[in-house]
Order: structure tokens, then C-alpha cells, then sequence
């Protein structure tokens, strides 16, 4: 019955559905791209940050210092376009009723939050060269080829975590709610992972709970691509997986039963 | 079964509860090939959630929902359908153009850019950021959007709020020529011009239950009865012989009578009662024509619950 129904359709091409997912992404990194609000509070503050206390203050613990802070001012620039990037702009989508218009038509399934995902990958791209640049330039790092191309590797692919946990909160909390719920999760894990000052710094409760963030994870990974980390890091990779797996198939469940 | 005379889009039984209401409460509902549908009924009558259901976007608790003979969620069966929301905001950052090229890239043949720009009346908007446009032509590019795809049933839900009155008769132009076409079209509103203008059928619902379906001319009847007023001593009984008369009531000395043809009935009064004073003629509009329709609709429920 329902192929005499479909007979007379023309047929999705399979180049079509390819060209849908494309123009997903691209749209969705387009319009991120010209928004200043976005774009500006996550490229400025890790810049700021590391300039601040990476560059200036740094200068006396020397390059060691300089690189270390690059790693971590690194992740701590990259968890933001996951978390605020795929969070926030699905609470609000899912408020302002895009999310509801966007079920509604033939969208494949999927192209909307692999355009997020992508998006959130470029704006960590762009995060990460620029404080690379930063560290070349003004704190004197040197790092080789491969380090730097490591460092931008771990940053793009790092974000993915982020962005599982954000679309987790986004599906929790509709609209203008999300951001404040995220500022609370965004700046005490970073402080709490050692992304501000090194760990053993901190107090010896919070080094012995830092395991526990998923941010600790990244840092350990974006240490050892700048050299400052020799420890074997399957460990840490098992984990950034299991956070990514989880928190999508929980975001995905809610999506399916609440929109 | 002839293929031309199967519905595109059909609602049976359908129900669908929120906690403890029930919003849609077993709907029938059948959209034909090349039909304009309109749904009327006030807010929080269904409208909204039985095209909810027929999109996909929830399921329902009993009944059966179809979309071209398919499960409304799967892809193949929305690749057929425009959708224009009540309420959806796009990305203010996006151009016109840009919105258009991405929606269109969902469907199998699109129409081209120029096509669906002239269409909606915004080939001059193509390059706009969409946060810039008013809310009149946000409608405009939002009907775009759904036709771009050249569907076979459009669903289009209050599309004309928000717009002014050459607007909303350039939209109206827009779906006749669609459904000219052949494209089926299932619209809800509040404006019953909008569905005199436009619909082959209308379905009003109250309540999450439909009570009243017909051709435009049937409602149009209900609507055109009017309410004359008067104070008279004519006894009632009387009056109720009167063929002219569909309904009367007395509250003391006022006389409150309901007539398609008002002005036959008027002429009458007068020759009957040449006393009779504060004389009134009123046209019952849409509202009065849902209350009547609402309250015959209680009263049925009342009468069987006290049958039962």
C-alpha cells in the first residue's frame, strides 16, 4: 500500500541527502559566525586569561610556564563553544520553536545537531590557533609541528564532550535558564580541573576529586600534546568517550520524549 | 482503491492527553487531494495539537494517524509536506535567502529560489538578515519556507497574523494559485473570512473535539442568523408558530428572537404589535456562531450524561 502511494514520488537522491547535511552545517556555522555575542565571549576570554596569566604574570616561571598555561587555558577556551555553543543555543531553539519547525520538515535525521557538533568544532579550531599564536609570539613558547598540530587536534575533538554535556543541559532547561546553569557548571569545573592554576596547587581534596571532571580528562590529554605530560593516556581517552556516549544517549532520550 | 480519491492526511480516533487533559479527544479528521481545510475553534480547542500530531511531532495516546497512507515520522511522508508554524523563531543572523536555500535542500524537487521568492512576495527581501524584517514580512518569508519544497499538502497555522490587509490578500492569492496546482491545504484560524475566502471545508472544534463539520455555506448559515430585540407584549406561543423564526426567549418584557431573515420578521412584529419599542438587529458574528455551537454542544453532553 504504501509503495503504490510512494510510486509517484520522486525519490530522495542520495547526493540530495548529502547536500541537506552540508547546508545544515554550513547554515549553522554561518549564522554563529556573525553573531558577536557568541563568537566574542568565547574567543576573548581564554585569550584574555592567557595573555593575563599565561604571558605576563608567567614571565618569571619562563617558557615551562607559558606552554603549561597553553594547554590549559587551551581546554578551558574549548569547553566553551561545546557547552554554551550546543548548550544554550538548544534551550533556546527548543523556547523559541525552531527545534519544533525544524521535526516538522524533512530535515534528515540528525543534520541538525551534526551541524551544531561542527560548528562547535570550528569555533574550537579558532579558539585554539589563536592562543597557539599568542604562545609563539608573546610568551616565547617553542613547540614543534606535530606538538601544535596535536595541541589543535586534542582542542577540536575535545570539544565533543562538552558539547554532549551541553545539549544534556539544553534538553533539561528551556530557554534563557541554560546559560546561568552552565556559567555554574563551566567555571568551577575549570577551576576545579586545574585549568586556571596547575593542580598541585590547589588543595589536596580538590587534586584528589579532580579525576572526577571530565575537563581534568582534556587537560591531561592537551598537556601531552605540548610535551608536559608523559603518563599513558588510554585511561583518559576511556573516559572522554564514556562522557561523550553517556550524556548524548541521555540528551537523545529526552529529546525523543519531550522535543 | 483509485489513488486520486485516498486522503492525504487523516486523523481517526485520534486522542491525545497531557497529564489529565485531554487535549484531542477522538478526532476524525480527512484531508482530500486539492482541498482546502480550514480549522476553526477558539484557543485551546486542539487546532494546534491535531496538526501536531499529523506533523509528527507527538504521538497519539489512541487512534490512528496518517500522513499520505504513511506514520507521520517517517521522512518519506514529510518530504511532501510544507509546514508553516504559528509560532517558530528562525536564526536572526540568516538571510532571507540563505533560510530558503537551506530549506529547500530537505526536498526532493524543489521550486527554484526566484519561484518561491515570487511566490511569497519577497524577492526584494533575499539579502536581509532575518532579525531585520518586520513581523508582517517574517510571515511572508516563514509561508516561503513552506512552499519552497513544492509540497503536495500544505499545513498552515494561523498565517496571517500580523499582517496587514494587502498582505493577507497577496497570501490569499498565493494558496489559491497552490491550490490550483492541486496542493491540499489544511489551515486553522480565528478569522472566519479568511476561511470564507479560502476553504472548500471547515471543521470547528471546541474543547479537543470536533463539533461541527460542512461546507463554508453551512457555517455561513449558522453565522448569518441574527438576534433581534424588542419589548413587547406578543405572547410567545405565537411567535413560535412563526415559520420565519428559528428561536425565541422572554426575559420580563423583552423579546429576544433568532432569524435568518430578520427583516421579514421585523416587518411582521410591527404589524402585530404596534406598541413594540426598543427595537434591536444584530448580525451574530463568528464569536456567537462558536458559543452556539459550543453551547448546543454542552447541552448534547448534558443530555447524555443524564440518559446514562
Amino acid at each position: 500500500m504504501e509503495t503504490a502511494m510512494s510510486a509517484h514520488v520522486p525519490a530522495m537522491p542520495r547526493r540530495r541527502v548529502l547536500g541537506a547535511y552540508l547546508e545544515e552545517a554550513r547554515s549553522e556555522c554561518l549564522r554563529y559566525m556573525r553573531a558577536p555575542g557568541f563568537m566574542l565571549p568565547i574567543m576573548l576570554f581564554p585569550a584574555m586569561f592567557y595573555l593575563l596569566f599565561g604571558v605576563l604574570m608567567a614571565k618569571a616561571g619562563g617558557a615551562d610556564a607559558a606552554r603549561y598555561l597553553l594547554a590549559s587555558y587551551g581546554v578551558f577556551g574549548v569547553m566553551s563553544p561545546g557547552l554554551f555553543g550546543f548548550g544554550v543555543s538548544l534551550a533556546l531553539e527548543r523556547d523559541g520553536g525552531l527545534l519544533t519547525f525544524k521535526r516538522a520538515l524533512p530535515m534528515p535525521p540528525g543534520a541538525y545537531l551534526l551541524g551544531k557538533m561542527l560548528m562547535a568544532m570550528a569555533a574550537a579550531a579558532v579558539v585554539i590557533l589563536l592562543l597557539l599564536a599568542m604562545a609563539l609570539s608573546l610568551g616565547h613558547v617553542t613547540l614543534s609541528v606535530a606538538q601544535a598540530a596535536a595541541l589543535l587536534l586534542t582542542g577540536v575533538l575535545g570539544v565533543l564532550p562538552f558539547c554532549a554535556l551541553g545539549m544534556f543541559v539544553g534538553t533539561l532547561i528551556k530557554g534563557q535558564g541554560a546559560p546561568g546553569m552552565l556559567q555554574l557548571i563551566y567555571l568551577p569545573m575549570s577551576f576545579m580541573s586545574g585549568l586556571w592554576f596547575p593542580l598541585p596547587m590547589l588543595p589536596t581534596f580538590l587534586q584528589q576529586v579532580a579525576p572526577v571532571w571530565p575537563a581534568y580528562h582534556l587537560d591531561r590529554l592537551a598537556l601531552a600534546s605540548v610535551g608536559m605530560n608523559d603518563e599513558p593516556l588510554a585511561g583518559h581517552l576511556v573516559v572522554l568517550l564514556g562522557v561523550t556516549a553517556g550524556f548524548t544517549l541521555l540528551a537523545a532520550r529526552r529529546l525523543r520524549r519531550h522535543g | 482503491m483509485d489513488l486520486a480519491s485516498r486522503p492525504v492526511a487523516r486523523l481517526a480516533g485520534a486522542t491525545r492527553r497531557y497529564g489529565q487533559q485531554t487535549a484531542l479527544d477522538a478526532v476524525d479528521l480527512v484531508v482530500q487531494r486539492g482541498e482546502l481545510l480550514a480549522l476553526l475553534g477558539p484557543n485551546g480547542a486542539g487546532k494546534t495539537t491535531a496538526i501536531g500530531l499529523l506533523l509528527g511531532l507527538a504521538r497519539a495516546d489512541a487512534g490512528t494517524v496518517e500522513l499520505f497512507g504513511m506514520d507521520p515520522q517517517r521522512i518519506e511522508a514529510r518530504r511532501r509536506i510544507g509546514v508553516m508554524l504559528q509560532s517558530a523563531e528562525l536564526p536572526p543572523t540568516l538571510r532571507v535567502g540563505e533560510l530558503l536555500r537551506l530549506t529547500a535542500s530537505y526536498y526532493p524537487v524543489p521550486r527554484r529560489l526566484e519561484e518561491t521568492a515570487a511566490m511569497a512576495g519577497i524577492g526584494d527581501l533575499l539579502k536581509r538578515p532575518y532579525a531585520k524584517l518586520s513581523g508582517g514580512q517574517q510571515r511572508r518569508v516563514q509561508f516561503a519556507l513552506a512552499v519552497c519544497g513544492r509540497p503536495e499538502l500544505l499545513f498552515l497555522d494561523e498565517p496571517t497574523v500580523g499582517m496587514d490587509i494587502e498582505a493577507r490578500q497577496k497570501l490569499w492569492a498565493a494558496i489559491r494559485q497552490l491550490i490550483a496546482e492541486g496542493c491540499s491545504v489544511l489551515l486553522t484560524t480565528h478569522y472566519l473570512e479568511e476561511a470564507e475566502a479560502l476553504a472548500d471545508r471547515v471543521c470547528v472544534m471546541t474543547r479537543g473535539r470536533v463539533i461541527h463539520e460542512g461546507t463554508v455555506e453551512a457555517l455561513r448559515a449558522r453565522v448569518a442568523l441574527r438576534r433581534i430585540r424588542c419589548a413587547s407584549t406578543l405572547p410567545i406561543d405565537a411567535l413560535r408558530a412563526w415559520p420565519e423564526i428559528t428561536d425565541v426567549q422572554r426575559d420580563n418584557e423583552r423579546l429576544h428572537i433568532t432569524a435568518a431573515d430578520a427583516e421579514a420578521v421585523v416587518r411582521r412584529l410591527l404589524a402585530a404589535d404596534p406598541d413594540l419599542r426598543e427595537l434591536e438587529v444584530q448580525r451574530a458574528g463568528l464569536a456567537e456562531a462558536f458559543t452556539e455551537l459550543t453551547r448546543d454542544d454542552a447541552e448534547t453532553s448534558a443530555n447524555q450524561r443524564e440518559a446514562a
